[in-house]
């Protein structure tokens, strides 16, 4: 922005300058205008995102959303959080762009226009949590290298597209099969052809549950291309990363998918606790599958002033992977007690539900922290501390808390 | 040839001529307002030669000891980071990360492992020193207080 205005300030050659050439017809350039070249790329503007995002990485694009601004029962495309390994796919043909089946484990290779995607097989839409396995990164200590998400990197959309099952089905594939892996459009950061910046995949039966899609759209539209347009994988409840963007091939495997991102500490915790610091081997390392169960509290914004006798009405949602949350509580004593919010059942499998509460309770003015706690199907709860520390910081699943003084 | 006919001729040919003339007089007339709508038409364009006003280079501008271009640490290796780090990925990725100097030297590990990192040769120490000592773990323990809080009033709801 600041340079927008240096620029506007400065003369004609002086862009020359900056450009590193003459700018040809520059007398019929309208005055106040930059030229293309030298626009800072607004990155709000470039891909709609609400200016109270925060921008974790440029190169390559990474945003999060935060806690207040995911109140939505289903999320906007300006509050959904970005994450990307690579460089966004440039000159997207749709009339030519084509969706591979291959693999060890399909009979015949096939490919399908995305017309044919869309007319030969029945669409389905279902809202679905989509969050970065290294959502709250942030927190853990000796901290995790990678982007420091804090608690805002999930998001639940609808998604609209076809069946994975009814696709492979009409490729059909062996008994061998045990997993999918997917392939995409996107650059690696170094440029090269050669290198994949993401390739990751789910095994076999989660890529033929009834909500896993080959999505064309995203809450009724076209997805955004910074989110996967034209064709993205949504494997709702597991690490976003499984959801790859840009898919133009899958391929079914007779073992575990070995793309990129797939090996070492990517998407991977060991299979056996440590402790924080510990150096795990490769093979000691397990791929994350359903991801825990969490909640955030999305109303008021953290930092809410009230008056004695107030009562203050929160909200949000929770999530559990592949589960369903079955009971949400808060506490304003730091999990000395609990109470009990009223909470919603999901719209559909894998979507996140809602939770709303009115505390009426605070004893006395000053200062409190309000957390939420979900616990799943199976009676696992949130802790309150930090979960166990991974080498890539993945599944904070920690308790949710917002601030509150009462004056 | 009748009369009758002569006289036919003549009127075609008059009838011709008035068209011609009215068109030329019509295309004069747009000419001129033309002219004197764009006043700068019949003027030579000026050459583009105004004087080059040399931006300050922000590029190397430093405010209370960050590189304000980058967000880096001004510190002895800056050069070499910029240099370095800074070609594939933003300088964001590095200073948002905190990790001892075994930590920075297992990063560039995996990074010319795996994502097409060149050799840093003799760059490697003055890289690994300056990001050991400016990007180094805090403390924060299992669970930290909440910081950066922003007050407001809250209505009745």
């Amino acid at each position: 922005m600041d340079r927008r205005r240096f620029i506007s300030k400065t003369s004609l050659s002086a862009m020359a300058t900056v450009l590193g050439t003459d700018i040809v017809f520059a007398h019929k350039m309208p005055s106040g205008y930059t030229p293309l070249a030298l626009q800072d790329p607004d990155p709000f503007e470039r891909f709609k995102k609400d200016s109270d995002m925060s921008i974790l990485n440029t190169k390559p694009w990474n945003i999060e959303s935060k806690a207040h601004l995911l109140d939505d029962k289903v999320t906007p495309n300006k509050y959904m959080f970005i994450r990307n390994n690579g460089l966004i796919p440039e000159n997207i043909d749709i009339k030519n762009w084509k969706l591979t089946i291959d693999g060890e484990s399909v009979q015949n290779q096939k490919t399908y226009s995305l017309a044919e995607l869309k007319t030969r097989f029945k669409t389905y839409t279902y809202q679905l949590t989509l969050e970065c396995g290294g959502n709250g990164r942030s927190e853990f200590n000796p901290p995790a290298k990678g982007n420091q998400w804090t608690v805002g990197a999930v998001s639940c959309a609808n998604w609209t597209g076809v069946r994975l099952r009814d696709v492979l089905q009409d490729v059909g594939y062996r008994s061998n099969a045990v997993y999918i892996g997917y392939h995409a459009a996107d650059i690696h950061l170094s440029r090269n052809p050669e290198k994949e910046p993401i390739s990751r995949g789910v095994p076999l039966a989660k890529a033929i549950q009834d909500e896993t899609l080959l999505a064309f759209q995203m809450n009724g539209k076209d997805i955004p291309l910074v989110h996967g347009y034209p064709l993205r994988l949504i494997a709702g409840g597991w690490p976003a990363s499984a959801s790859g963007k840009w898919i133009d091939r899958i391929s079914v495997r007779n073992k575990v998918h070995d793309g990129a991102k797939m090996k070492g500490t990517s998407y991977r915790v060991p299979c056996e606790p440590v402790a924080p610091g510990e150096k795990v081997a490769d093979d000691d390392m397990c791929i994350i599958e359903s991801m825990p169960v969490k909640s955030l509290i999305t109303y008021p914004k953290t930092g809410a002033l009230i008056k004695e006798g107030q009562a203050l009405k929160i909200r949000g949602h929770a999530w559990a992977g592949e589960l369903e949350v079955s009971r949400l509580e808060y506490s304003i004593d730091f999990g000395s007690t609990w109470y009990p919010c009223s909470l919603q059942k999901p719209v559909n499998r894998l979507a996140w539900q809602h939770f709303t509460a009115a505390i009426d309770h605070f004893p006395r003015k000053g200062y409190y922290e309000v957390w939420a706690k979900a616990t799943d199907a199976n009676g696992v709860s949130q802790p309150m501390l930090l979960p166990g520390w991974n080498p890539k910081g993945y599944l904070n699943n920690a308790c949710h808390r917002i601030a509150i003084k009462v004056a | 040839m009748s009369f009758e006919k002569r006289f036919k001729n003549q009127v075609e040919i008059l009838y011709r001529k008035i068209i011609v003339g009215f068109c030329v007089i019509f295309i004069c007339i747009f000419s001129l307002l033309y002219v004197i709508t764009n006043p700068t038409l019949l003027k030579k364009q000026p050459e583009e030669i105004a004087l080059v006003e040399i931006p300050e280079e922000p590029e190397d501008l430093i405010e209370n000891g960050i590189h304000v271009a980058t967000g880096f640490v001004d510190a002895d290796g800056l050069t070499e980071v910029i240099q370095n780090c800074t070609n594939c990925h933003s300088a964001k990725l590095v200073t948002q990360n905190r990790m001892t100097k075994e930590g920075w030297v297992a990063t560039i590990r995996w990074m010319q492992e795996t994502q097409n990192l060149w050799d840093l040769g003799n760059n490697e120490e003055i890289i690994v020193n300056y990001l050991a000592a400016n990007y180094a773990p805090d403390k924060k323990g299992r669970r930290d207080i909440l910081t950066d809080i922003e007050w407001y009033a809250l209505e009745e709801n």
